[in-house]
């Protein structure tokens, strides 16, 4: 089933990307192309399959519940585009 | 020396008939010519200098490791504290990672010198590199082809031989495409070999480091430092250290190679067909076996993985708002705008494709339909892989359907595009280890790789049985001409 303009809306907004009118209409033919191709699958019988989450199987692994790294808060926020007095600066959230 | 192994670079160090410094320089002096490749992002002599000059006062203490003082480069994926860290994406423009990947950790603890960053496909999303936000990178061997991707400038590097080594990374073939359409030896190894910290994620179930060398042995030298369980990585395998060069000795007298039907069928270019025949029988002539054997599903990798790449970076690359790293637009109203501004400038056309699917595939009510089946089918993909090698030791086919095609041929379709990856992305989906050597020349004298995959943890093997046909052949001594001196 072909995605309409409103699909494409739709999912570029759950994403948070802006995208322009004459980009839904260009990434819309471009994701039916791929779709075509995904819905090969669809065709496949895959009665009692487990899904495949890790090539390797078996569980994560989980590590004893102690701090091990001392954050270094001026090396980690040397990369923000705007903070004031070591916080993240965003619009207002909260009226 | 330029055109010198690893290997052979390790011990020139060793009996001091060069220094750590006068390598650095030779390297960063080649790059600085061939600068027309745009395979470095960013180049810091100083930076490289100093861990020359280290390398150097580790030789004179005699505590030096087969790869201290040897220059390595890194693609643009792994996180570096002392050079740029940008995914060649607008969205890390300038980054600056406040700690080294375990990869670039290993290598520089081996005394490796860095000699920078390599560019690749943003994100490392695509097969011919022409996704950069920092331009197309040139392959050495006909400046009108794509270098491959996504691991380009790792493979262009190599090629031209601008550095002896290259790390690279490998979701769907990124490594062994771009090995092959420039004519150098590149491995991913098992799914968990490498450490994923610090390699900036694209679909974590996928995504795993390898190296680009110009040699099996140069691959396996290397691994020996580079791979090895990380506890700060969750998928990292917890098995016990071993040697990679181990098997390169081993003759492939009785070895049962397996030739997938799958891979020879329609589709398959003649020139790359024949390099790849004649590379086999050389493997008979040594006493290898060639058997048969079907991969019958193999096809619906494709399909499955682009439900499954999508799918995990759109989750991946949700990170990217503009907040705390990354571009963040410049005008903007309330807070959902700055991000949504922000990530519609900072991540290119291909990223965005890709997080829209993966949006899509995972959304309510198709999640079952869509990423589940993929899952599925994903498996049932392995499990062929496992009934192959129960006839075989090693699968042997080629990496790519055609050489490597020139700019603007395949851009403006993503369809054809994701079609490049037809063989390698089985073995991804599978998560075993693969490899592509060079084998001949195709069509435009333009390189072909052969593929070798073996099964879960077989890395010294496969390394060994590539080992063997470089000591038989010589494909991968070759040098593109303008790089010859």
């Amino acid at each position: 089933m072909p995605l309409t303009s409103s699909d494409v809306k739709r999912i570029a907004h759950l994403a948070r990307i802006e995208i322009t009118e004459a980009e839904t209409e260009l990434t819309l033919v471009q994701l039916n192309g791929i779709f075509k191709l995904i819905e090969q699958l669809q065709s496949v019988d895959t009665t009692g399959i487990e899904p495949m989450s890790h090539p390797l199987g078996g569980s994560q692994r989980l590590r004893e519940d102690l701090a091990s790294d001392k954050p270094d808060r001026e090396a980690n926020m040397k990369n923000a585009p705007v903070q004031q007095d070591g916080l993240f600066l965003v619009p207002r959230v909260i009226e | 020396m330029f055109e010198k192994s690893v290997a052979e670079l390790g011990r020139a160090l060793a009996a001091k008939q060069v220094s750590a410094v006068e390598l650095a320089k030779l390297f960063l002096d080649r790059m600085e010519r061939h600068k027309d490749l745009n395979a470095f992002l960013d180049v810091r002599p100083e930076v490289t200098l100093k861990q020359a000059r280290a390398a150097d006062a580790r030789i004179a203490r005699g505590s030096a490791t087969p790869l201290t003082g040897v220059p390595v480069a890194h693609k643009d994926i792994f996180v570096t504290r002392d050079f740029a860290s940008t995914a060649s994406s607008r969205m890390l423009k300038g980054y600056m990672s406040p700690f080294d990947a375990t990869v670039v950790e290993n290598l520089a603890r081996a005394g490796m010198v860095s000699l920078g960053k390599l560019n690749c496909d943003e994100f490392a999303m695509g097969s011919s590199n022409e996704n950069s936000h920092y331009g197309n990178v040139l392959n050495p061997w006909d400046k009108t082809a794509v270098p491959g991707g996504s691991s380009g400038g790792s493979a262009a590097a190599v090629a031209a031989r601008i550095a002896p080594a290259a790390t690279a990374t490998d979701t769907g073939g990124s490594i062994r495409e771009p090995a092959a359409f420039s004519g150098v030896t590149g491995i991913k190894p098992t799914y968990g070999r490498a450490s994923r910290w610090g390699m900036i994620a694209f679909a974590s179930s996928l995504d795993q480091a390898g190296i680009m060398t110009c040699s099996a042995e140069d691959a396996a030298l290397i691994f020996n430092a580079m791979l090895g369980f990380d506890p700060k990585d969750s998928t990292s395998v917890d098995r016990e250290g071993e040697d990679y060069t181990r098997d390169l000795k081993h003759g492939v007298k009785g070895l049962r190679i397996g030739l997938p039907k799958e891979f020879f069928g329609a589709g398959l270019q003649p020139d790359v067909e024949n390099a790849v025949r004649v590379a086999l029988a050389e493997y008979a002539r040594l006493g290898a076996e060639l058997v048969d054997i079907s991969l019958p599903n193999a096809a619906l990798g494709i399909p499955v993985y682009y439900v499954i790449a999508p799918a995990e970076c759109s989750s991946n690359l949700s990170r990217f708002d503009g907040v705390r790293y990354g571009h963040r637009a410049l005008q903007y109203g309330d807070l959902d705008d700055m991000i949504k501004k922000s990530r519609a400038e900072g991540f290119g056309p291909e990223p965005r494709r890709r997080i829209l699917i993966g949006a899509y595939v995972l959304s309510h009510g198709y999640y079952d339909a869509y990423y589940i089946q993929a899952q599925k089918v994903r498996r049932i993909i392995a499990d062929e892989f496992q009934q192959a090698f129960r006839r075989c030791d090693i699968i042997a086919g080629p990496v790519t359907t055609s050489v490597a095609f020139g700019f603007g041929e395949k851009a403006a379709d993503p369809v054809a595009m994701y079609l490049s990856d037809l063989y390698t992305i089985p073995g991804s989906l599978a998560g075993i280890p693969g490899m592509s050597i060079p084998c001949g020349f195709g069509a435009k004298n333009r390189p072909v790789g052969l593929q070798l995959m073996a099964n879960y943890f077989e890395e010294a093997k496969l390394l060994g049985v590539a080992h063997q046909y470089q000591l038989a052949t010589d494909w991968h001594r070759r040098m593109p001409g303008e790089f010859t001196t």
